[in-house]
């Protein structure tokens, strides 16, 4: 294993040299979210060959894995314990991996509820743009040693180093899980989420969609009964399916030709006045949004910046918008500093997050 | 610029009383918690509000002069302690709670906001601010900011980055940057879990938006007792092999048991080598249900003796005993000193164990908390301070402790920071090439270094004249390790 390493070091400490970009892979499944690296000449790093899981032990709920594992394999040896990774990070793809999972920072149904990928990185093992092996955070639950670099590179998008090893927090699944749905109006179910959220109820997930809401309740079978009591609403039979759907994007909504946005916000933020179809999740804080042309990225941006938050062209056909939200001078400043630290050669994925960097 | 031109210019802006300068008045800001380091600053500078903190910024970005930040000084590594030739920058007159959303559950408070203030202004929503490190009552949100502080409901419910959702920063220079919002994820970089636990190196917090979470309907406590460490500690493992979370789970050691009972008289079992509190917290149905089950593992990991609480005088008062675990080593010794190194909990009784040699080794006494459910050992060591070279025995038993926290897999600091008073322990935890990272981090943020120099990551300079020192096994740790 520690050949595939060195092999990934070479290949870094060459390209820093010769200052020739990397495209650092992993499965690909997420290939269509983000920029494009943005040189042609870029040479592809595959970083599905440093695989496999390296210490799992539900007592102390940490696993630790290699960066090329699969999220398949990951997440059935956590289930073979009866434990998950309760952030629900989407695939896109049978071939999704673990680093994958880490640099899109992406995070699914339970997010609102459990915490998102970032909250369950304990610490990585990477390589910086120079090669040097590095190790952040650690393999327990509390640990505030040096900066939190560890988190740093959820969401990061490979521009700051690539991956090889991760530890995660895991969580046990919940006993039992079913799921509520009921006819309202928009602006009613916003503001329902909300209230529930604010009480001690099981709620681990929400969707809304053309009038009607979905609550997925998961904990112990007495409390998920005493919580359909107080909620009420129909049960969804293979409820297990549609969340499926919802987290993998294979859901009816999804399937469409637009572009697909994706606005982070404040979760009480009413039904947003914007000409497009919408799905809402996390208890109103995840809006998703299909564009058409009569919707620009600045109203979008606008909007989201409105509501407290910021908008992401999740999938687009249109080359040339930004995809993710523009950062104020003073963030873009500290960005571009922490990636000339980083990879002071540039070479890490350049563009793939922002064009500035 | 002289002292008295600094004072002069902070004089210009500030009113009167936010300038502190004559000796008597500094010496309140000499030490944070952890006393045993002192220093005067300079100059302390008190300001009410964002715009005199520029100000403040500006001045010492322009001469040069540094800058250490504090909370209410309840911090225990040191990470507030003064700089010489510096300006101490007190935000505890910021201690406005600005807006309180409860529907969205959230509030934005000024960062001298005191952490149980938060959860009491709230409580009146059914809310709660859910972090509670032990000195809650007087701890600022800024401070626990920048130590990333838990408490004892950290593994069910989070540490602090798990607990805010925006800052307000204040770079160096006085710019003003917005890191993160109201929505449960931002553009970019991670610099909301960057800033958070970052002892006040990068930037000055401004503004906190914390989330809020629900009071649980319901909690229920379980008292168990061991005659065995072993039997304790797999206990603990059996409860999370369950698919527990629990809410807490805190265990206390034959001498803590004692010198807390002496105390407080909680009840607790004095035969014990092991007490473990397992708290469940949720709606009634969910406590019953998991009670019920907790109290059968314990049971069944061979515990000797088991009580759930009746209710909520009981369940307070078998906490009390554990809360009153610094106090009660406050009594049986004149000083004590406070570890909190981390372990994945498997080794629990390895380290215990190792720590019961350091400590004849040492001839010191040792009392042993920990919060158990997520690893985090606090050893307070017994010594006195006027006994001549104790304080030396101390922290040098203490600096083993975390090296064998390290050698278990651990960390040197679950949640009181590196500060001043683990720095050495860095060159230990970590190689040249992370703490090379650590500079750079600090340099993107910090070009100048002027925010609390000389804290959190120590020089390469210093671990290698420490490595010299120490060196492990025959090997060099720092064998490729620049010499300057």
């Amino acid at each position: 294993m520690q050949a595939i390493i060195d092999q990934y070091k070479a290949t870094i400490r060459a390209a820093a040299e010769q200052e020739t970009p990397l495209q650092i892979r992993g499965g690909g499944t997420k290939d269509f979210y983000g920029n494009s690296v943005v040189a042609q000449n870029n040479t592809l790093l595959d970083a599905t060959a440093y695989s496999g899981i390296i210490d799992y032990e539900p007592t102390e709920l940490v696993i630790t894995a290699r960066a090329g594992t699969r999220l398949a394999d990951l997440e059935a040896a956590l289930d073979q314990k009866g434990q998950m990774l309760a952030f629900e990070p989407p695939y896109f793809g049978a071939a999704a991996t673990l680093g994958g999972c880490i640099a899109a920072g992406l995070s699914g149904p339970r997010r609102a509820s459990a915490g998102s990928v970032r909250d369950f990185v304990l610490g990585v093992r990477m390589l910086n743009g120079k090669g040097d092996d590095l190790n952040f955070g650690g393999q327990v639950m509390k640990n505030v040693a040096g900066y939190d670099v560890s988190r740093l590179m959820v969401g990061a998008m490979g521009t700051l180093g690539m991956l090889l090893e991760v530890s995660l927090k895991v969580l046990p699944k919940p006993v039992t899980e079913i799921t509520l749905h009921m006819q309202m109006d928009g602006t009613v179910a916003i503001e329902r989420m909300n209230q529930w959220a604010g009480k001690p109820l099981p709620i681990s997930a929400t969707c809304y969609r053309n009038g009607e809401l979905l609550l997925r309740l998961s904990g112990a079978e007495s409390a998920v009964r005493a919580a359909q009591l107080k909620l009420g609403g129909e049960e969804l039979r293979e409820s297990e399916i549609f969340w499926r759907s919802i987290r993998e994007q294979t859901h009816g909504f999804f399937q469409s030709a637009s572009s697909l946005w994706r606005l982070s916000i404040n979760p009480t933020t009413p039904p947003l006045n914007l000409p497009a179809e919408q799905l809402i999740e996390w208890n109103g804080g995840l809006r998703w949004l299909l564009g058409d042309e009569k919707l620009n990225a600045v109203t979008i941006h606008k909007a989201a910046k409105d509501a407290g938050g910021h908008a992401t062209l999740f999938r687009s056909n249109e080359p040339g918008v930004s995809v993710l939200h523009p950062l104020d001078p003073g963030m873009m400043k500290i960005h571009c500093a922490l990636k000339e630290k980083f990879d002071p050669s540039g070479i890490l994925n350049p563009g793939r997050l922002y064009p500035e960097m | 610029m002289s002292p008295q031109e600094l004072v002069n210019n902070l004089r210009s802006f500030l009113p009167p009383e936010a300038v502190l300068y004559e000796t008597e008045d500094l010496r309140p800001y000499e030490c944070d918690g952890l006393s045993a380091y002192r220093q005067l600053p300079l100059v302390v500078v008190l300001p009410r509000t964002e715009e005199q903190i520029v100000k403040i910024l500006k001045l010492c970005y322009a001469t040069q002069t540094p800058v250490v930040a504090r909370g209410a000084g309840t911090g225990l590594s040191g990470g507030a302690l003064p700089h010489a030739q510096g300006v101490l920058l007190s935000l505890a007159k910021l201690n406005q709670i600005i807006a309180v959303d409860p529907l969205a559950r959230m509030a934005r408070v000024q960062p001298g906001v005191r952490n149980l203030a938060i959860s009491e202004a709230v409580a009146v929503y059914g809310l709660y601010y859910a972090p509670d490190p032990s000195s809650q009552i007087a701890c600022s949100i800024g401070g626990n900011v920048a130590e990333n502080s838990g408490g004892v409901h950290c593994l069910k419910y989070g540490l602090t980055v798990h607990n805010i959702l925006k800052l307000r920063v204040l770079t160096i220079e006085g710019e003003c940057l917005e890191i993160g919002g109201e929505s449960l994820d931002s553009a970019g970089y991670d610099l909301l879990a960057l800033m958070t636990g970052s002892e006040g190196m990068l930037g000055i917090v401004t503004e906190v938006t914390v989330k809020l979470i629900p009071l649980p309907e319901k909690a229920q406590l379980v008292m168990a007792a061991f005659d065995d460490v072993h039997k304790a500690g797999n206990a603990v493992a059996n409860v999370i092999g369950a698919g527990i979370i629990p809410a807490g789970m805190e265990m206390m050691d034959r001498i803590t048991i004692h010198a807390v009972e002496e105390f407080l008289h909680p009840g607790y079992d004095l035969d014990a080598a092991a007490i473990l509190l397992c708290e469940s917290d949720g709606s009634a149905e969910e406590v019953a249900d998991e009670i019920e089950r907790i109290y059968a593992i314990m049971q069944q990991s061979g515990a000797t003796k088991i009580s759930a609480s009746q209710n909520e005088a009981e369940r307070l008062r078998f906490w009390a005993g554990r809360k009153a675990a610094f106090p009660a080593a406050g009594r049986v010794s004149p000083d004590y000193y406070c570890m909190d190194g981390t372990i994945p909990r498997k080794h629990l009784a390895d380290v215990l164990d190792g720590i019961e040699k350091l400590s004849q080794e040492y001839g010191l006494r040792c009392m042993n908390v920990f919060h158990a459910g997520d690893g985090n050992l606090h050893p307070l060591i017994l010594y006195d301070a006027n006994q001549p070279g104790e304080l030396e025995r101390t922290e040098e038993f203490g600096g083993k402790i975390l090296e064998m926290c390290i050698h278990a897999g651990g960390t040197i600091t679950g949640e009181h920071g590196v500060g001043m008073e683990k720095i050495n322990q860095m060159c230990t935890q970590f190689k040249t090439g992370e703490l090379e990272m650590f500079h750079a981090v600090k340099a993107a943020f910090d070009p100048s270094g002027l925010l609390n120099p000389g804290k959190a990551v120590p020089t390469l300079h210093r671990c290698a004249e420490l490595g010299a020192m120490h060196v492990h096994r025959g090997e060099d740790k720092f064998a490729d390790l620049p010499r300057f």
